[in-house]
């Protein structure tokens, strides 16, 4: 493998680390704020990508179908989170674990019965359609290049807001020591709802980013979900941080695996064979990373709780 | 324990033995009620893990899955017979709970779900690599499994029986193991993990153990399921998979085996008639689940027991 | 002289900065009561967490039985005949009394890895249960599930699952804490009654009880021992009055 495909590689690692801990943030904080479980995060990412597609193809824009599709993901997060998640937050785990699965159950279901099994398309938007050259001989989409920089962006932004505002402290507090806030006098509920709607609208967000360049399909959410959460469990629940870094982590791992293990796999296989197993093996080694970081580090990378 | 925990089971093994008779004895209700029967005891073996040790499995798929694909090796070698093939599905099942329930156990709580998980999804994308056994795509079987040398499995009825005795045979072992010593501390354990260790009693090895026979049973389902369908993917290991049995045995009720029987054969015969209603029946099955969680708190048996 | 049932050998221990146990030595002989009285803070719950195991000294020694076990897990401790009961009840709730004390004969008499035979009907693990629950008078609710029991009833149970444990030496953390003045008299005459068989380390607060009760008292401030003797010596001791007693009455 040569240095150009490997950096191409490594970008588009990145890329997916990033949309993975867009994903990822709104998991651990919830996670790590109210303890509680939330399978149905994936599907909040799916429905951004399906709110994105769907505005920006009746209003003709990328950007009105981004700027649109964010308060609407966010109603959405709010509104689950007034039907059925809030009832679960006294209840143990396993019922969390059940009532959000059969949320995403209903969703993927329901985005199948309203845009039919058959992927969507989201076109790039035009400005951001070409390639920038990297190096000699490397045209890297624009686009790809762009979902790197927003993801940053907001990577940042959530850094400010975790740790430098009063909303970011509580929940600093929360995920750390839970009981405290209501002793505090915290209006817990609201913080609760105001922490799960920012989440579900970055979850959202990079569903909208990544509808150009994936399939829009009913349970595209279900695979990037279980990934947020080796994330999360990996970067130690609670923690941003974390999250951030082992995002990062998972991406370039899955993303490296899946174009090296085939090849790798063709030393001992046929061209075929070396494929599909390679291909499932990329997708086994972000498991054994995980159970590898947790043998030495129980409680993840950065752990919040002590 | 009540006369209700042995009757209500008992009735329900009566009524699937005489379902054949009264009217089910058509191939396409036998292969239904086959499923269910097998569900039935992968749910079963869950519930020894849930409800007795406590431990939230969402990889409990995994162990059927390597039960069919130790059917589909076997055949592929062209060996069918039974008295290889069940060890072989039983014991490949128990292996990988060993080494798996070794690392997961040592966490709990949310670590141990996302660790089955993953583990579970290790198993799916290794069933998917499998390029010998149709990878993605599946492998179907040149036939069922022979017993000594006679395909008596064949027989939509004797197989129909042959479910139903194993279904009893684990539901049995399931209640009689809870209610020894050994079920006796894992129950313990699950309430007060830091009592039992002052007792002296150290949890790890009979969770461990727990979680080896819970395999063991969840193999021998696969190998059976391999057999009602002729046919195994790796979407059988699927994490979706595992979160139909988590459900089916809270749908039953935690009180004991006979509320994942009950809440298994419930959620076969649910799921398939609403897929008769309409296309979109996850469309009503989801919400049912959720309503489920949040106001069915005993489950299945509970209800039936409170009546 | 032989050595003592349990001793404690210059026991250390600190969370963070803070210095919960220092430079602790005690010991404790069989057939005595020795009572463990200090402030709201002291450190007497840490020190039992350490002996029982539940948490690792930085330094020092406990030796049990003539044995250093400052290294065993807390199950490994308690099958050598150290049990303890806690000062936040905990049992089984939804076991019986009966099923409580009866684990607790299990878990000291042959294998638990035993997987056939129901356990509910093994008589000689119902018998010794039954007696563990007679002797401290709860017989009566042998059959009652523990979360059904009064505050007292499982303070009774508590101990009873002690004495289950057919144990040599009792850590009891505050037994009379929440019970009424009629529990709490039935239960100390329970412990007197117990005193003599076992060696009994008794973290108490009520100072009627541990005055009535121990054989010796050792004063715990600020995680260090301030003084050990009689319990006359320890009511007349100028500094205990200080650093405690005082304080005490003060409180009302």
């Amino acid at each position: 493998m040569n240095t150009t495909l490997l950096l191409v590689q490594v970008l588009n690692g990145l890329q997916f680390g990033i949309l993975l801990f867009l994903v990822a943030a709104g998991l651990t904080l919830v996670f790590g704020v109210m303890d509680f479980i939330n399978l149905a995060h994936g599907v909040q990412y799916m429905i951004g990508a399906y709110l994105g597609a769907t505005l920006a193809a009746l209003t003709g824009s990328f950007w009105l179908g981004l700027l649109l599709a964010l308060p609407a993901a966010l109603l959405f997060g709010l509104l689950l989170e007034l039907l059925v998640f809030r009832h679960l937050y006294e209840r143990d785990h396993l019922s969390q674990v059940l009532a959000t699965f059969g949320v995403i159950l209903f969703l993927n279901q329901g985005v199948k019965a309203v845009f039919g099994a058959a992927p969507l398309q989201m076109p790039v938007p035009e400005a951001l359609s070409g390639g920038v050259r990297i190096m000699e001989g490397l045209l890297y989409p624009a686009y790809r290049l762009a979902i790197l920089a927003a993801g940053l962006a907001t990577a940042a932004l959530l850094w400010v807001l975790v740790e430098r505002t009063r909303v970011g402290m509580l929940v600093r507090a929360g995920a750390s020591n839970a009981p405290m806030l209501s002793a505090l006098g915290v209006d817990v509920r609201r913080l609760f709802m105001a922490v799960f709607g920012f989440g579900a609208m970055l979850a959202g967000f990079a569903g909208v980013m990544a509808a150009p360049i994936l399939s829009v399909e009913p349970g595209m959410g279900d695979n990037l979900l279980i990934l947020a959460f080796v994330v999360i469990v990996i970067g130690g629940i609670g923690s941003i941080r974390g999250a951030f870094i082992a995002a990062l982590i998972v991406g370039l791992v899955e993303t490296i695996g899946r174009s090296m293990m085939p090849d790798l796999m063709r030393l001992f296989l046929d061209a075929s064979a070396a494929r599909q197993t390679g291909a499932a093996l990329a997708s086994m080694l972000v498991y054994i990373v995980m159970a590898a970081i947790l043998a030495f580090r129980p409680a993840g990378l950065f752990p919040v709780r002590t | 324990m009540t006369w209700r925990d042995a009757a209500l089971p008992a009735g329900v093994f009566v009524a699937l033995a005489l379902a054949p008779f009264l009217g089910f004895g058509q191939s396409h209700s036998l292969t239904l009620l086959a499923r269910a029967m097998i569900f039935a005891m992968a749910a079963i073996s869950l519930m020894l893990l849930v409800g007795g040790a406590g431990l939230v499995s969402l990889g409990h798929a995994a162990m059927l899955g390597i039960g069919a694909y130790a059917v589909v090796v076997l055949d592929h070698a062209r060996i069918t017979e039974a008295w290889m093939v069940l060890p072989a599905g039983v014991g490949a099942a128990a292996l990988f709970a060993l080494a798996t329930g070794a690392i997961a156990i040592r966490t709990s709580g949310v670590h141990f779900i996302m660790i089955t998980l993953a583990f579970g999804q290790m198993a799916f994308f290794t069933a998917s690599s499998l390029a010998l056994y149709g990878g993605d795509d599946g492998y179907t079987l040149y036939g069922r499994t022979e017993i000594f040398g006679a395909r008596l499995l064949e027989d939509r009825l004797a197989f129909h029986f042959a479910c139903l005795f194993c279904l009893v045979a684990a539901w049995a072992l399931v209640r009689v193991l809870l209610a020894s010593r050994f079920g006796r501390v894992l129950r313990a354990a699950r309430e007060n993990e830091t009592r039992v260790r002052a007792l002296g009693l150290e949890p790890y090895p009979y969770r461990l153990a727990a979680y080896v026979i819970a395999g063991a049973i969840g193999g021998l389902a696969g190998v059976l399921l391999a057999n009602a369908t002729e046919f195994v993917a790796p979407a059988y290991l699927a994490w979706q998979r595992s979160g139909d049995l988590l459900f089916m045995v809270i749908l039953g009720g935690l009180a004991g085996p006979h509320g994942a029987l009950l809440g298994a054969l419930a959620f076969v015969l649910v799921e398939e008639w609403l897929a008769t209603l309409t296309e979109h029946w996850r469309l009503i099955f989801g919400p049912l689940l959720i309503l489920c969680v949040l106001f069915l708190r005993g489950g299945i048996a509970g209800l039936l027991g409170r009546g | 002289m032989a050595e003592p049932l349990l001793e404690l050998r210059r026991l250390n221990k600190s969370f963070g900065g803070l210095r919960v146990t220092e430079d602790v030595s005690l010991t404790l002989e069989a057939g005595e009561i020795h009572a463990l009285i200090g402030p709201n803070g002291a450190g007497k719950t840490t020190l039992i967490q350490q002996i029982s195991g539940a948490l690792a000294p930085d330094s020092g020694e406990i030796r049990f039985l003539g044995e250093d076990v400052t290294r065993l897990s807390m199950a490994r401790r308690a099958r050598r005949g150290l049990a303890r009961s806690f000062q936040i009840t905990s049992v089984i709730p939804s076991f019986t009394a009966l099923e409580n004390a009866a684990l607790a004969v299990q878990a000291q008499s042959g294998s638990s890895f035993r997987f056939f035979r129901p356990a509910a009907r093994e008589a000689a693990l119902n018998e010794a249960a039954m007696a563990a629950l007679a002797e401290v008078g709860l017989a009566p609710r042998a059959d009652a599930p523990a979360a059904a029991l009064s505050h007292g009833e499982r303070r009774q149970l508590e101990l009873a699952i002690a004495l289950a444990m057919r144990p040599r030496a009792l850590l009891l953390d505050e037994p009379l804490a929440g019970t009424g003045p009629e529990e709490a008299e039935r239960l100390i005459r329970i412990l007197r009654g117990l005193g003599a068989r076992y060696g009994i380390l008794l973290v108490e607060h009520d100072m009627q009880a541990v005055f009535a009760l121990a054989d010796r008292v050792s004063v715990l401030a600020q995680g260090r021992v301030i003084a050990t003797g009689s319990p006359a010596g320890i009511r007349a001791d100028p500094v205990v009055r200080a650093a405690y007693l005082g304080e005490e009455e003060g409180e009302g």
